[in-house]
C-alpha cells in the first residue's frame, strides 16, 4: 500500500487549527471590530507608523506570517476534505487548487513582509 | 394477548433480489409490551405476520454483534433498542447503512470481514517465548492501554455511522482500525511495524475526518474515533522520523 | 448460480439525515471563515507594503458597516471553531493519566477551552499594553 503524504498537510492543519482556536476570536475582534470602532481599544492602535514598526520587527513579522500562513493551510486542508464530503471528486486538480492557493497566499504574505522592510 | 394491547407500526425496508428492482417499505402492525425490543418485534412479524422477513440475530443480549440495523435512521442493535422508546407509535427499520443490502435487513458484510483479516488481528510476539518462561505478566496499567479497544463485538454500527466509509468503502474504517490499535497497544505484541503500512496509507487513518459519530453509536464504548485519530499522530511520527531509523529503512 | 443482487443505497444528502452530521458540516465550514480572515490579513500586509495611502485604504475598508457586520459573523464562526476544536481534541490523544486515574474527554475539552480563554485575555492585555 502506498504511504500517504497526508501527515504534512495534517500537521499544518493541526498547527493552524490550534493557533486559530486560541487566538482567532480575539484577533478578529481587535482588527475587525474594536480598533475600527474605537471600542475598548484606541483607533490609532493600527496607525501606519505603529503597524509599520510592528511589521518591521522580527517578532511582528513572525507573528503576522504565522497567523496568515497557518490559518490558510488549516483552511485549505479542511476545505479539501469538505469538497469530498459534499460529493465533489477530489482528484489532483482539487488538491492543486486547495493547497496551491494556500502556498500562493503564504508566498504573498512572505513577499509583503519582506517588502515592508526591516 | 391482553385486551387493548398497544401496537406499533414497524416500517421495514424490504428487498428481495429475486422479485424487487429496488427496496420498498412494508408496514406491519405489531402488538407490544414495554419489555419488548425491536428484535422481538421483528421476530413477532416473522412468526405471526410474514415468514419471509429476513434479518440477522443471535444472542439477543448485545454481545454477538449480529443484529445491527438502522432504527429510525440511527445505527443500533435491535436487541438493545426497545419498542417503548418510540412515542410516535411507529418506527422505521432498515439494513445497516453504507453496506449493500443482500435481502431485507441483511447487509452484505464481505468487505468488513476482508478488512478484519488484513490488519493481522492477533498477537505477534516481540520475541520468541519458551513454554517454560511461563505466561506473560501485565500490570493493570498495561491492560488499561488496550482493554476498551478489545471490547469490540464486530457489530459494524460504526461503519454505518461513518460517512467517510459510506462515501468511499476503500477506507479501512473505525472498527478494524480500533482492533488494529488494540494489538499495537498490547504490551505483549511486537507487530506494530508490520501494521504500520496499512495505518500510513490513505485507506488507513488518513481517510478519517474526525466526524466522531462512530464512537457515539458504539454499543460497547470502544471509542474507535480515538483509536483512529491517536494513530494519526503515530503515523505522522512514522512519516517524519523514518529517515532517522537505523539503516534509513522506510519507504 | 447465486441469487445475490446486492443493492447499493445512495449517499446523496447524507449529512442532512442526522443533526450530528449537520453539526459536523458546520464545524468543517468554519474553515471558510478562517480562510476569509487570512485573506483579510493578507490584504492588510500587502497594503502595508504598498505605503501609507494603501494602508489607510485598508483601515477605511475595515471601518465600513459591511466590514463590521462581516467581522461580527466571523467572530461567531471563530468562537464555534474554538469550541468544536477542543470538543474533538480528546479524540486525537492517547489516554492521559493523572494521579493514577484517566482524564475524561470532557475534562480535556474544558482545559482546552480554559486555555483559549486565557489566550484571549492575554492577547487583549498585550495589545492594550503595546498600544498608545
Amino acid at each position: 500500500m502506498k504511504r500517504s503524504n497526508a501527515p504534512v498537510f495534517w500537521g499544518l492543519f493541526g498547527a493552524g487549527g490550534m493557533l486559530s482556536a486560541l487566538f482567532a476570536p480575539m484577533l478578529v475582534f481587535i482588527t475587525g471590530i474594536a480598533v475600527p470602532l474605537g471600542l475598548l481599544l484606541p483607533r490609532d492602535l493600527m496607525s501606519y507608523p505603529r503597524m509599520l514598526a510592528f511589521a518591521r520587527h522580527w517578532a511582528g513579522k513572525t507573528f503576522v506570517f504565522a497567523v496568515i500562513a497557518l490559518f490558510i493551510w488549516h483552511a485549505a486542508h479542511r476545505i479539501f476534505h469538505s469538497l469530498h464530503d459534499v460529493g465533489i471528486r477530489t482528484g489532483p486538480l482539487a488538491r492543486l487548487l486547495c493547497y496551491g492557493s494556500a502556498a500562493l497566499v503564504s508566498a504573498l504574505a512572505l513577499w509583503s513582509l519582506w517588502a515592508i522592510g526591516f | 394477548m391482553a385486551e387493548g394491547a398497544k401496537t406499533i407500526a414497524i416500517e421495514v425496508l424490504r428487498y428481495r433480489p429475486e422479485q424487487d428492482a429496488a427496496p420498498v417499505v412494508q408496514t406491519y402492525e405489531v402488538p407490544f409490551t414495554d419489555d419488548m425490543s425491536v428484535l422481538q418485534g421483528l421476530q413477532y412479524i416473522k412468526d405471526h405476520l410474514d415468514g419471509t422477513l429476513s434479518f440477522r440475530w443471535s444472542c439477543r443480549m448485545a454481545i454477538c454483534g449480529s443484529c445491527g440495523m438502522m432504527i429510525d435512521g440511527k445505527p443500533r442493535l435491535s436487541c438493545k433498542t426497545f419498542l417503548r422508546e418510540f412515542a410516535a407509535a411507529r418506527v422505521r427499520v432498515e439494513a445497516l447503512a453504507h453496506f449493500p443490502i443482500e435481502r431485507d435487513l441483511v447487509a452484505g458484510v464481505d468487505d468488513f470481514l476482508a478488512k478484519l483479516e488484513r490488519i493481522k488481528p492477533y498477537l505477534i510476539p516481540r520475541e520468541p517465548r519458551r513454554l517454560d518462561e511461563g505466561e506473560y505478566l501485565q500490570t493493570p496499567h498495561q491492560l488499561e492501554q488496550y482493554e476498551q479497544f478489545s471490547s469490540c463485538i464486530n457489530c459494524m454500527l460504526c461503519y454505518a455511522a461513518c460517512p467517510q466509509y459510506g462515501l468511499d468503502s476503500k477506507f479501512t474504517g473505525p472498527g478494524v482500525l480500533a482492533l488494529l490499535h488494540r494489538y499495537n497497544a498490547d504490551s505483549r505484541d511486537g507487530g506494530r511495524a508490520e501494521r504500520m503500512e496499512l495505518v500510513n496509507a490513505e485507506e488507513g487513518v488518513w481517510s478519517c475526518t474526525a466526524v466522531g459519530y462512530c464512537s457515539e453509536v458504539c454499543p460497547k464504548a470502544v471509542d474507535p474515533a480515538n483509536a483512529v485519530n491517536q494513530n494519526k499522530v503515530n503515523s505522522a511520527q512514522d512519516y517524519f522520523l523514518r529517515f532517522l531509523r537505523f539503516g534509513g529503512a522506510g519507504k | 448460480m447465486s441469487g445475490r443482487r446486492p443493492y447499493v443505497r445512495s449517499m446523496s444528502g447524507w449529512w442532512r439525515r442526522d443533526p450530528f452530521f449537520v453539526r459536523y458540516m458546520i464545524r468543517e465550514a468554519t474553515a471558510l471563515i478562517v480562510a476569509l480572515y487570512a485573506l483579510v490579513l493578507l490584504a492588510g500586509a500587502l497594503c502595508l507594503s504598498a505605503g501609507e495611502g494603501a494602508w489607510n485604504g485598508w483601515l477605511a475598508m475595515l471601518r465600513s458597516p459591511v466590514s463590521i457586520a462581516v467581522h461580527v459573523l466571523m467572530l461567531a464562526a471563530m468562537i464555534y471553531h474554538t469550541y468544536s476544536w477542543f470538543e474533538i481534541m480528546p479524540k486525537t490523544m492517547p489516554a492521559v493519566f493523572v494521579g493514577g486515574r484517566r482524564l475524561a474527554a470532557t475534562t480535556i475539552t474544558m482545559l482546552g477551552l480554559a486555555a483559549a480563554v486565557a489566550a484571549t485575555v492575554a492577547l487583549f492585555v498585550v495589545v492594550r499594553m503595546l498600544g498608545p
